[in-house]
């Protein structure tokens, strides 16, 4: 998916310009950043509700070139700089977390597929 | 703007000249255009409009309403109704309704360069995928803009340097090993993902594959975030890179773990609730450096502190040769 296609699925707002065009294939969302790197797929969109400058510290490490910001959450200066810095493209969108997630993969955008069980004891 | 060139090189785009084409190819217009132009809508009169021109020496305006574009206007125009003494009469008598020419935000700045040159126009307004205003675009802008990302690019490229057909291959010793070393400071979240981003582009100079400096790198990340999180104060990361192996030690004085295998288990995590607020705490970090290293090793004591050792275990086909 191209950013416009992006942009018009989610009626997203963009917050930084990427450094150049992009069409990415998979999206992640996820408020928990170690859970993003657990499996990641390069190019992709990263969907997250986390608005402080580790998403995209995470977006990064995972080579995600997009992030999105969901619940109309406007981030902190700090974050934008950071992606201006980093060369990742923000967008904020108003819907939710599970719509966003709905609307780009309704759109065609895929996910990371079903993962193997990891038992988790707390 | 070096990083993101740096974010090129992830892609397995090929040498500079390919990343400078795609550069040229790729840049779209939202990245070089004026966000937020001055407006005016078209019921406005020519007075504001002389107004605007003057006190923002600009040369012309774009007419909006509603956040569409309707029009654009001009100091041509504002000539036009100083002779005719009109200047109490609304923008939508003077303004240029038809045929605008615009660019839209997502093309890339060669095609708007193209039409600047077909027209002989100055300016284009800047529409997005939904027609609304998004900003406005000069010849100038695009101009600077590449020649900028040239610069910045032949900086990049000269830092590199010539890059080594081998990893290492450069150097002639025994048995040689580059280490890098970064001191992490406690709840020191700002900088947090510093030194793994340092320890990743280094890889990738000398000649990691994207995928050896990716694993390496997440390793080291969560490495990093825990020094800055369960830490009493802070610890070092060290990055010790031979031809055949990579070792990433992060170490600290204390508090230390209790349990170990506990520590190592999915899901299990020690964070407090405003950690957990940042999005850590997941409880994956372990897992993730056993996902991401071939090898893992760590020591504790309760008092002292903790070390915590990674081998990557470097194979040919995690090396670049050009």
């Amino acid at each position: 998916m191209t950013l416009d296609e992006i942009l018009e699925a989610t009626e997203a707002e963009q917050l930084v310009a990427p450094p150049f065009n992009m069409d990415v294939e998979s999206a992640c969302a996820s408020d928990l950043m170690s859970d993003v790197l657990v499996f990641t797929k390069s190019n992709m969109v990263l969907v997250t509700g986390l608005t402080n400058p580790q998403a995209i510290r995470t977006a990064d490490m995972a080579e995600a070139p997009l992030v999105i910001f969901v619940r109309g959450k406007y981030p902190p200066k700090e974050t934008l700089k950071l992606a201006e810095d980093m060369g990742i493209a923000v967008l904020l969108t108003g819907y939710t977390m599970f719509e966003t997630a709905g609307l780009l993969y309704q759109s065609g955008l895929k996910g990371l597929g079903k993962l193997p069980t990891i038992r988790q004891e707390h | 703007m070096k990083r993101q060139f740096a974010l090129l090189g992830f892609m397995g785009q090929g040498g500079a000249l390919s990343k400078i084409h795609e550069l040229i190819r790729e840049m779209p217009v939202s990245r070089v255009m004026t966000v937020s132009p001055f407006t005016l809508p078209p019921d406005a009169t020519m007075m504001e409009l002389k107004g605007l021109l003057q006190t923002h020496r600009i040369s012309g305006v774009p007419v909006v309403r509603d956040n569409k574009l309707v029009g654009v206007i001009s100091i041509e125009d504002l000539i036009h109704a100083l002779e005719e003494q009109r200047l109490d009469e609304p923008l939508a008598e003077f303004m240029t309704s038809e045929g605008l020419i615009t660019a839209h935000a997502q093309e890339p700045v060669m095609e708007a360069l193209r039409r600047f040159e077909s027209t002989g126009i100055g300016r284009m307004p800047v529409l997005d995928a939904r027609d609304i205003l998004v900003g406005i675009v000069t010849r100038g802008d695009i101009t600077l803009a590449l020649l900028g990302a040239l610069q910045d690019l032949y900086s990049e490229a000269e830092a590199i340097g010539d890059r080594p057909q081998h990893f290492f291959a450069a150097l002639e010793s025994e048995n040689t090993s580059l280490q890098l070393r970064y001191h992490v400071e406690k709840d020191d979240f700002a900088h947090g993902g510093d030194a793994s981003a340092k320890i990743k582009r280094a890889l990738l100079r000398i000649g990691a594959s994207p995928q050896l400096a990716r694993r390496v790198s997440i390793a080291a990340y969560e490495a990093e975030i825990n020094l800055i999180i369960h830490t009493e104060a802070g610890g070092l990361i060290l990055a010790d890179v031979q031809p055949g192996e990579i070792t990433i030690v992060a170490q600290d004085a204390g508090p230390g773990i209790a349990d170990v295998d506990l520590a190592r288990r999915p899901g299990y995590s020690t964070a407090t609730p405003e950690i957990r607020e940042m999005g850590f705490g997941a409880g994956m970090g372990l897992t993730n450096m056993e996902r991401c290293a071939d090898e893992i090793n760590m020591w504790s004591a309760l008092g002292v502190g903790t070390r915590l050792q990674m081998r990557f275990k470097v194979s040919p086909e995690e090396v670049i040769t050009d």
